[in-house]
């Protein structure tokens, strides 16, 4: 089977889901001309009536998605830019959040929204965002972000059929990026496992996105000078599969988080509370962040980009400094 | 309803096509040729409508009493409204229509089927409410089998909802109408202007209901908006925009029933503004002797839609005082009962805090 990029895996996933099951639709700006990212070109004229532009308002988007889903619809959500969320911030965690909860189960939201985020692609302060620390706080969604094409694949599917709301990011940078033989690649279906990526004794790397891409080229790199690197791909961040995570700190005593958001809040400082916690004794150095820093949002200057961004350099060098403690 | 069944026949009826401005010739065609017989009010209709207004009430003042007396934390209360709940969703399909209600809305719950003891549970968040199970204030609803949407304490959000179960009905060719209240004050927020949008651009079976009591708080409606009808936005939108006497149940039920079935029929939505007023303060918590002329409140005390349609039903000779004194009687004891057993339910266990949190992967 010819190999697929990350966009080509989640536009054939959602038209499969289109033909599947009669509930399913989209809704999103832009979504019946193909998107702005093409993620589902060509799904308005297959599936008539349920790929639907929506006007340019993200609460709607959102909102009207709780309502569809809570009346037996699957619907699946973009928004267009996942830095254009925060208008919707409200229906996702005042509202579809706590669906289940507030009605004891009695009522849930079986809906996905889809989104892209992440830089490197110079979009500046408002189409480079990294959003997953904001609702990994919200109990009652799930967060999912996958970095390979088979992984995207199998959790968008797995995503649609949940019955609780799932925030799928979709990173952009990686869109035409990353390819990969879907059909003989491991994919992992449910939300909520990690997967070890790499295998190696002296440290362990914890990221998703774009960042896994940089982390398994900077262990290539390393693995040249004499220092072998695991690699875990986190692919679910709520919920976390806290097993893996601990497993493969314990397995090299070393732990470096990496992710492309800023560092104060973000997610990796809960990897590392986990890892303090419940394997302390395992350790052989401080936990290690290595992310963006604390400023307002990613600039749009190139070389400020690459200065706000970790990259396989800084990530190698803070692996190495971590292999040398 | 007990035991209670009207004994004449009606002795006179309301038409109602009348009642919504703006209507094609087309849809008074489709209205005449509605199957749906419910155009004209029975002695019947009247009789519940009492009823559920005078429930709707006394519930309330029980509510307060027993907040006052330190056996309830918190309240928030229709008073005032009741002609405008009761009306607007007697005019539903009851288990056929939905409604996405506002945290005012007892007397529409009533109307769908909530019954004194479960109003009660929800008032004392007692661990058998069948709203939220003491998760949630008294007041904010939710039931699968009325389907009625659960509704949180954030304003406008549920007209986006309404919005989307109006969205799945049509593209399942469900002949159905989604009504979604909120007060005038929600009408300032983005969600109320993006639902009325959405809503108009794809002709959705949905009733955006404004309950404009006149006050957001403590803030009046001119400090709300500058234009004096909630109704005239809707023109802005595409969508048909009413106003309506929400003091006058009957009046109430003869704009929203032929609305509801022009909707039904995928005439598009509507924007009715039901005008009325809050008796009370925003809730057991506000004082609005800080804020509200008394003078004001006299007069619309005045008013009273409970009262007032009392009054009327005498007057116009449809029941004898000691018809309506029997319904009052029997709210009473229903509502006695309510508490005394609601009392009794078991609370919530700490521990139940946890779980439901997400829905199980079948």
């Amino acid at each position: 089977m010819a190999e697929v990029n990350v966009l080509e895996a989640i536009r054939e996933t959602l038209d499969e889901a289109l033909s599947e099951d009669d509930r399913v639709f989209i809704i999103g700006e832009d979504v019946e001309a193909g998107g702005v990212f093409r993620a589902t070109d060509g799904l308005a004229k297959r599936h008539p009536g349920r790929v639907k532009d929506s006007p340019l308002a993200e609460s709607s988007i959102i909102g009207i998605s709780i309502g569809a889903a809570h009346y037996g619809m699957r619907p699946i959500a973009e928004i267009q830019f996942a830095d254009f969320i925060h208008a919707g911030f409200d229906q996702l965690c005042s509202e579809a959040s706590r669906w289940s909860y507030r009605t004891k189960g009695e009522q849930y939201l079986p809906m996905v929204v889809r989104t892209p985020w992440g830089g490197g692609v110079h979009g500046g302060q408002h189409h480079s965002q990294s959003i997953e620390a904001y609702y990994t706080h919200m109990p009652g969604i799930k967060v999912v972000a996958p970095s390979f094409p088979a992984d995207y694949r199998s959790l968008l599917k797995a995503s649609i059929a949940d019955p609780n709301p799932v925030l799928f990011l979709e990173h952009k940078r990686t869109y035409r990026l990353v390819k990969q033989d879907v059909a003989n690649a491991p994919a992992e279906t449910s939300i909520g496992r990690a997967r070890i990526t790499r295998r190696g004794a002296d440290l362990t790397m914890f990221a998703y996105g774009l960042m896994l891409h940089e982390c398994l080229a900077a262990s290539e790199e390393l693995a040249g000078e004499g220092i072998e690197c695991t690699v875990v791909d986190l692919l679910s961040l709520q919920p976390l599969d806290v097993e893996t995570v601990l497993e493969a700190a314990r397995m090299t005593g070393k732990v470096l988080v990496v992710h492309e958001d800023t560092l104060t809040g973000g997610f990796g400082g809960e990897i590392a509370a986990l890892i303090a916690e419940h394997a302390f004794e395992y350790l052989d150095a401080p936990i290690r962040r290595l992310a963006a820093p604390d400023i307002p949002a990613m600039p749009y200057h190139h070389a400020m980009e690459a200065f706000f961004m970790p990259d396989k350099q800084k990530i190698a060098a803070a692996a190495r400094d971590l292999a040398a403690y | 309803m007990g035991g209670y069944v009207g004994r004449r026949p009606a002795r006179h009826a309301f038409d109602l096509r009348g009642r919504v401005s703006a209507m094609t010739t087309e849809e008074r065609r489709q209205l005449s040729d509605a199957p749906v017989p419910n155009y004209h009010l029975s002695e019947r209709q009247l009789e519940r409508m009492y009823y559920y207004m005078r429930l709707s009430r006394s519930l309330n003042e029980r509510m307060m009493a027993l907040q006052r007396q330190g056996r309830a934390a918190f309240v928030i209360a229709g008073a005032g409204q009741e002609a405008a709940q009761v009306g607007a969703a007697m005019a539903l399909r009851p288990g056929v229509d939905w409604l996405a209600p506002y945290y005012r809305d007892l007397g529409m719950n009533i109307v769908l089927g909530m019954t004194a003891r479960e109003a009660m549970l929800n008032e004392l968040a007692k661990a058998d409410d069948p709203n939220s199970f003491g998760r949630q204030m008294p007041a904010h609803w939710g039931s699968v089998s009325r389907k009625i949407v659960t509704q949180s304490s954030v304003v406008a959000t549920q007209l986006l909802h309404a919005t989307g179960i109006a969205l799945g009905a049509k593209m399942r060719n469900d002949p159905i109408v989604v009504l979604t209240c909120c007060g005038e004050g929600s009408t300032s927020r983005g969600d109320f202007h993006e639902a009325l949008n959405f809503a108009a651009i794809h002709k959705l079976p949905v009733i955006f209901y404004v309950q404009n009591n006149g006050y957001a708080i403590s803030e009046p409606t001119v400090k709300e908006m500058p234009v004096e009808h909630v109704a005239d936005r809707g023109q802005a939108y595409g969508i048909r925009g009413q106003v309506v006497d929400g003091m006058d149940v009957v009046a109430v039920y003869q704009t929203l029933r032929p609305a509801v079935e022009l909707t039904r029929r995928g005439n598009g939505p509507f924007l009715i503004e039901a005008k009325c007023y809050r008796l009370w303060a925003h809730s057991s918590d506000d004082d609005d002797t800080r804020y509200r002329p008394r003078k004001e409140l006299e007069e619309w005390a005045l008013k009273d839609p409970v009262v007032v349609f009392r009054q009327r039903l005498l007057e116009d000779g449809m029941f004898a005082e000691e018809e309506l004194a029997e319904i009052d009687e029997l709210v009473t004891q229903e509502v006695r009962d309510a508490v005394e057993w609601a009392q009794q339910m078991p609370d919530p266990k700490p521990e139940d805090a946890l779980g439901y949190v997400y829905r199980e992967v079948q």
